[in-house]
């Protein structure tokens, strides 16, 4: 059973959505929409699953709806018309009570621009989901020493947010968000706002935190280099519809359609691809130049072993963990993978 | 006609005509200088000028209701008569009995804590306390007189004003209701309700107070609403993300933040009260504003301007107090302005 499960969501701003839907339904475009009845949809129809332990990037440009969809997942946004289930229960049927303890004990998020409580010191903050959680103050503040410290802000506990440049200011957002231990963290944009030494510094540390912490994450981000560095899965939207949802090769490799491309178009590949996705598999490796080879790990990174190839000039045998020959990479794979298409 | 009873719109302007039609008779035939027989109408001449039996007579209604208001409930306004002047007395009192150098002292003492130890503001709030007291020895009673009754009607504001902002700032349908009745506080001339708090409360400070209330409670209401709106939207959606209830969101995050802008709130109040001192002493309130009136009858132009200074004195220190206590706040919330300096 996947963890998040989102059914045919559809989300239309105005002030009567459910006039609207139908029309939605029917499958007349947002312009369309727009032009006629003056409501803006949001969300076209939208179906997702989640896996547990995962990290979900979803990736779109601003107003394609992403930051719609997140809010979906805690009820901050109702959608129009659709269903969410966590864990095998629906969110749309919580009653206020019980969707205030959904929000305390299985979720929790991470914002742009950090939605900090800029009238608490960073204590504080770290500690509001547990004071919500009713813990008493000595566990609560036990917890939070702890996060910071994960985090690495220690010693800035009892400063104030505004205190703190944009970079610790996030961390202490996400020492906030790990705070209430729930499984389920959502992160909106949450590096955005950073420069991007600070970004790519808060990645790793995020890649850190969930090697050990193996939550699932849903993250959402308009930068394809970000998406597929944190990503498990990628969800592409566009103006409100999903357009493609797979792994990180799948998506710079096959892309659905045409805005998808313009969207993987210039990114790195050799830094996506792995050597076992373009290996000539070892039982067609007849005419392969066996002398001199160079031996790379299935799961390693194109760009990792690319610089030998060009300095020694000869091909690649592919091995697994158990050292077991997979496959060959000759200069012909290298080149119909890392080409343009 | 079915299909014109369809729309809520028509069945309310159908009512609205109905009503005015209602009202156009009734002032007809209460008239007492309607024509003799209603055949004369059909002579037009009334065309010409204004006929006299076209008169509403909305003036008898309300003596008519005030009458009876003032029959049947007198004993409430009475019990609101005795607790606000009981309430008054004892603050009164209180501040005449003492030294006038310890209330110099009290003064100085809560603008140095309010204005978070700015020695300048304190000096200057000191001696503008003490040249009220030095432009006319009189004065300095007279100004106690004036500044209890403005410290009464300040609380009534503060526990009537502030829980309606909130109700405002909570539901657009309570706020396009009260936006109006704000303006109508703000624009109908002090007098016509000067004159049925006269009537239902006798002479003096009472009315004085109920007036002060209706005139100055409107900005601090429209601020409180203001403030709370104010507040981040990303911040109140984390509130919302960890799971905090509407009182916990409310009492934790909202208030707290709006705090500067309520405490304007508290300024401007204040500010309006005090222009509602010199207008409510042709009521009889005693006070600074009958020694302005006295000024004036006696066409004593040096005793009208010393008394006017005084008010203006009085007016600088309850304004350095209250602002300076919100610039504090929003400081302690804004740090950004501290590093700077």
């Amino acid at each position: 059973m996947a963890k998040i499960e989102i059914k045919n969501i559809y989300k239309i701003f105005g002030n009567k959505p459910q006039s609207v839907l139908p029309l939605v339904k029917q499958g007349a475009t947002k312009e369309e929409i727009l032009e006629q009845t003056g409501h803006t949809v949001g969300l076209d129809n939208v179906s997702l699953k989640i896996e547990e332990g995962e990290t979900f990037v979803c990736m779109g440009l601003s107003g394609s709806g992403k930051s719609t969809l997140i809010r979906h997942l805690n009820r901050l946004i109702d959608p129009t018309d659709g269903e969410v289930l966590v864990e095998g229960h629906s969110v749309m049927s919580l009653n206020p009570e019980q969707l205030i303890d959904f929000r305390r004990h299985k979720m929790s998020m991470v914002f742009q621009r950090f939605g900090l409580f800029p009238h608490k010191t960073v204590l504080e903050n770290v500690g509001y989901g547990l004071e919500m959680q009713g813990k008493i103050e000595e566990e609560k503040n036990k917890i939070a020493m702890e996060k910071i410290e994960a985090v690495g802000l220690n010693g800035f506990e009892h400063q104030y947010p505004n205190q703190l440049s944009g970079g610790m200011q996030q961390r202490v957002g996400l020492a906030r968000a790990l705070a209430t231990n729930s499984d389920i963290m959502l992160m909106d944009e949450a590096f955005s706002a950073l420069d991007p030494l600070i970004r790519s510094d808060m990645q790793k540390q995020l890649i850190d935190l969930q090697s050990q912490l193996k939550k699932t994450i849903v993250f959402i981000t308009h930068d394809l280099d970000e998406s597929l560095r944190l990503g498990d899965h990628i969800g592409i939207l566009n103006a409100g519809k999903l357009v493609q949802v797979g792994s990180p090769v799948d998506i710079v490799m096959n892309p659905a359609d045409a805005y998808v491309e313009a969207f993987v178009k210039d990114v790195n590949r050799a830094k996506v691809i792995k050597a076992k996705i373009i290996m000539r598999p070892a039982n067609q490796s007849e005419g392969i130049d066996k002398a001199d080879l160079i031996r790379v790990q299935e799961d390693q990174f194109i760009e990792e072993f690319l610089p030998k190839i060009v300095c020694k000039n000869s091909n690649c045998e592919v091995i697994d963990k158990q050292g077991n020959i997979k496959g060959y990479i000759t200069n012909k794979e290298l080149q119909s993978s890392l080409l343009k298409s | 006609m079915k299909e014109f009873f369809k729309s809520k719109k028509n069945i309310f302007n159908f009512v609205m005509l109905v009503f005015f039609g209602w009202l156009l008779f009734i002032s007809y035939t209460s008239s007492k200088r309607k024509p003799d027989n209603v055949g004369e109408l059909l002579k037009f001449d009334w065309l010409q000028s204004w006929p006299k039996w076209l008169d509403l007579p909305l003036m008898a209604w309300i003596n008519d209701a005030f009458k009876k208001l003032n029959e049947n409930y007198g004993w409430i306004f009475e019990a609101i008569n005795n607790f606000l002047l009981a309430m008054l007395v004892a603050l009164k009192n209180f501040l005449i009995l003492a030294p006038w150098p310890l209330v110099i002292l009290g003064v100085v003492v809560i603008a140095y804590f309010a204005s978070g130890r700015k020695i300048g503001t304190t000096v200057f709030v000191g001696f503008c306390t003490f040249f009220i007291g030095f432009l006319h020895p009189i004065f300095w009673q007279k100004a106690i007189e004036t500044t209890a009754i403005m410290l009464i009607s300040i609380f009534l504001c503060t526990i009537v004003g502030i829980p309606i902002g909130i109700l405002m700032a909570r539901s657009i349908r309570i706020r396009d209701k009260l936006l109006p009745v704000l303006d109508l506080m703000q624009t109908i001339p002090a007098f016509v309700y000067l004159i049925p708090g006269i009537m239902l409360f006798g002479l003096g400070a009472v009315p004085a107070i109920i007036a002060t209330f209706i005139y100055a409670v409107p900005p601090l209401v429209r601020l409180t609403d203001l403030g709370i709106r104010l507040v981040d939207k990303e911040v109140i959606e984390a509130a919302d993300a960890f799971g905090a209830s509407k009182k916990q969101k409310l009492l934790g995050v909202q208030l707290p933040l709006a705090l500067p802008n309520i405490m304007q709130g508290i300024n401007q109040c204040t500010m309006m009260a005090l222009s509602m001192v010199v207008i409510a002493s042709m009521i009889g309130t005693r006070g600074l504003g009958d020694e302005v009136l006295l000024g004036l009858q006696q066409l004593n132009v040096g005793k009208a301007a010393e008394a006017g200074i005084a008010i203006v004195l009085l007016a600088i220190v309850l304004d350095r107090i209250t602002q300076s206590y919100g610039e504090t706040l929003q400081e302690r919330s804004t740090p950004q302005n501290k590093k700077s300096k």
